[in-house]
């Protein structure tokens, strides 16, 4: 094993008992829900990220793909059905649902893609506002209890934490795994190459497909989280705002790196919920450090700082060095 | 009888205020291939800029056409500040353009909100225009038939515009090709300016001119967006017969839907636009596919 595995190795056990540690260390429990939503969203942001990053493909509707598990868990614990069914009838409607959103949507690439996929989600969010008698339109549907799953209740905020955090760490794993596969390797051909890719024999359209299904399942996760989380969904969660929110972390923390979405989600959330302690004009700061970004950092804010770090370092070591050879240009002097 | 009568009525009077919003989405996403998601921004402004002169609080007062001119006015000169000011740093990156205009959309919709409150601001029809028509047993809104009237004069001086002066023939061939546009000498990127402004103009005027029948509300942007949206999707981009069509269309299916099957009327909205997606992707006017 070579020491930069080992590393490796080492910072991800770090990083796994800080995150369990993270209840423990704050304590109090409006942050300890502020956590759990950080986590929810991340996964959110893995899920956007594995097309927006990896794909090349920007997508404005998914905010739609989160409400619609989110709408089948709720309106399957209303009616009375069970958590497990529940579960996993929201994600067999969310991967059902993305199938859709792909088909139609990966006619285009580009700018028409952002268009599709808006329009599409648009779709989705007048169905929960207006199908007043299927959703309960803007009053929403609430959720009587979190599940229970080998009997751990989720009702405490720490328990939920605990259980978000699994779920999140799985989820890292899983678009570490995809990332890293031949099919995360064909994509990112298709994302820089696609002429090429397809001459080179690979089915371009089916690699993204399964790129947007992979996208879809996690975005279907988080909404189950989310809905578990609020006890409470409405049209507000589906909204445009909330796709470009999930956007915003995956560009700010650096779309096409597997942890730049969430810090970006982590970014997003503390922001939202610091600043909107102190003042009620969220939207307007969504919109400015949108704005900010895109013109400043493009690249996001995980890649922005290696690149500020690096390029420190390298005029750091440069003016070092340029020391030293003056230095041993002064030195051997008799 | 009367109804389907009031309903096509109400439905091409909307097509009208679509045509006279999408027609500059079109240009814009025609010309600078982005669309541009502050258009029903730029909408809503108009709009409550409008009401603002139309009230007085600005302490004269001014008749609804003139403030619906000084408000098209103001949008336009916003519009071009955004294209010289944000959007031109980010020359040739669609993608990035794209989200500044998503995030400036967000700015302005907050901005609004602050400004105007959060409570629906009802604009009086124009004197002269409150009347209605009688034809046989059928009742019409006199306003509602001027509003169709304007939009076809709009769209014959738009015509004309694009079709018979030296400045229509640049941006149509800035539409068609911008790189062999910039070899023979056009500005392209002077025209971006233009048409933007243009666009938002129209769109600030199509806010006054809908306000009667609309009305001022928080949200009005994110309303109008998705149906300049549909109309450019099913028209085709950068045509103008196009967008003047898809919009009686997006007219017809908006008002037919929310009369008849008000609970689907969103999801019947986007059906013909998934189906021209499926079977016509360029549109069904649009040179280029989208």
């Amino acid at each position: 094993m070579t020491s930069q595995a080992t590393a490796r190795r080492v910072a991800i056990a770090v990083g796994i008992l800080a995150l369990i540690a993270v209840p423990y260390a704050i304590g109090e429990v409006y942050y300890v829900n502020i956590a759990s939503q950080v986590l929810l969203y991340a996964i959110f942001a893995l899920g956007l990220n594995v097309l927006v990053g990896y794909a090349g493909l920007v997508s404005l509707g998914h905010a739609g793909l989160f409400g619609v598990s989110a709408y089948v868990v709720a309106y399957l614990l209303a009616a009375g059905y069970g958590h497990t069914l529940a579960i996993i009838a929201a994600l067999a409607a969310g991967l059902v649902v993305t199938a859709g959103f792909a088909a139609l949507a990966l006619r285009a690439i580009g700018i028409s893609f952002i268009m599709i996929t808006l329009a599409l989600g648009e779709i989705i969010w007048g169905l929960a506002y207006r199908w007043i008698s299927l959703t309960n339109g803007d009053n929403g549907i609430s959720v009587a209890a979190r599940p229970a799953p080998f009997g751990l209740s989720l009702a405490s905020p720490r328990g939920f934490y605990d259980a978000t955090l699994v779920v999140f760490l799985i989820a890292l794993a899983a678009a570490a795994i995809f990332v890293r596969s031949p099919l995360g390797a064909a994509l990112c051909g298709t994302r820089d190459q696609p002429r090429r890719m397809n001459a080179l024999g690979y089915h371009v359209w089916m690699i993204r497909f399964w790129a947007f299904m992979f996208s879809g399942l996690l975005t279907s996760i988080a909404g189950i989280l989310f809905v578990y989380y609020n006890e409470f969904i409405s049209p507000q969660a589906l909204a445009l705002t909330a796709s470009a929110e999930g956007l915003l972390m995956v560009i700010s923390g650096g779309a096409g790196t597997l942890l730049g979405p969430v810090v970006g989600a982590a970014l997003v959330v503390i922001v939202k919920n610091v600043v909107s302690a102190y003042v009620t004009r969220w939207n307007f700061m969504l919109g400015a450090i949108f704005v900010a970004i895109v013109v400043f950092i493009p690249e996001g804010l995980v890649p922005g700082a290696v690149r500020l770090t690096r390029s420190a370092w390298r005029s750091a070591w440069r003016s070092a060095g340029r020391a030293k050879s003056a230095a041993s240009i002064a030195g051997p002097k008799p | 009888m009367t109804f389907w009568l009031l309903l096509t009525v109400n439905s091409v009077t909307f097509g009208g205020l679509l045509f006279l919003l999408s027609a500059g989405f079109s240009l814009i996403f025609g010309l600078m291939r982005i669309p541009n998601l502050t258009h029903g921004s730029m909408f809503m402004i108009g709009a409550y800029l409008g009401t603002t002169l139309l009230s007085g609080a600005m302490g004269f007062t001014v008749n609804f056409w003139l403030a619906a001119i000084i408000a098209a006015v103001e949008v336009a000169i916003l519009g071009a500040l955004m294209e010289r000011l944000l959007l031109r740093r980010l020359a040739g990156q669609q993608l990035a353009q794209v989200l500044v205009t998503l995030g400036v959309s967000f700015m302005v919709a907050d901005v609004c909100l602050m400004g105007w409150g959060g409570d629906p601001i009802s604009v009086a029809t124009p004197p002269g225009l409150a009347g209605f028509v009688r034809v046989g047993t059928a009742v019409f809104p006199l306003y509602r038939l001027a509003v169709i009237a304007i939009a076809v004069v709009f769209a014959v001086l738009l015509w004309l515009m694009l079709e018979r002066t030296r400045l229509g023939a640049m941006i149509r061939a800035g539409v068609d090709d911008p790189q062999m546009a910039r070899v023979v000498g056009i500005r392209v990127s002077q025209l971006f300016t233009i048409v933007f402004a243009l666009g938002a103009g129209l769109a600030g005027f199509a806010g006054m001119i809908g306000g009667p029948i609309l009305s001022v509300y928080p949200g009005l942007d994110q309303d109008m967006l998705p149906l300049a949206l549909v109309v450019v999707i099913l028209g085709g981009t950068g045509s103008l017969l196009g967008s003047f069509v898809g919009s009686i269309v997006v007219g017809f299916i908006y008002n037919f839907g929310q009369a008849l099957l008000p609970e689907l009327a969103y999801f019947i909205l986007f059906l013909p636009m998934v189906l021209v997606l499926v079977l016509r992707p360029q549109g069904l006017f649009g040179g280029q596919v989208l």
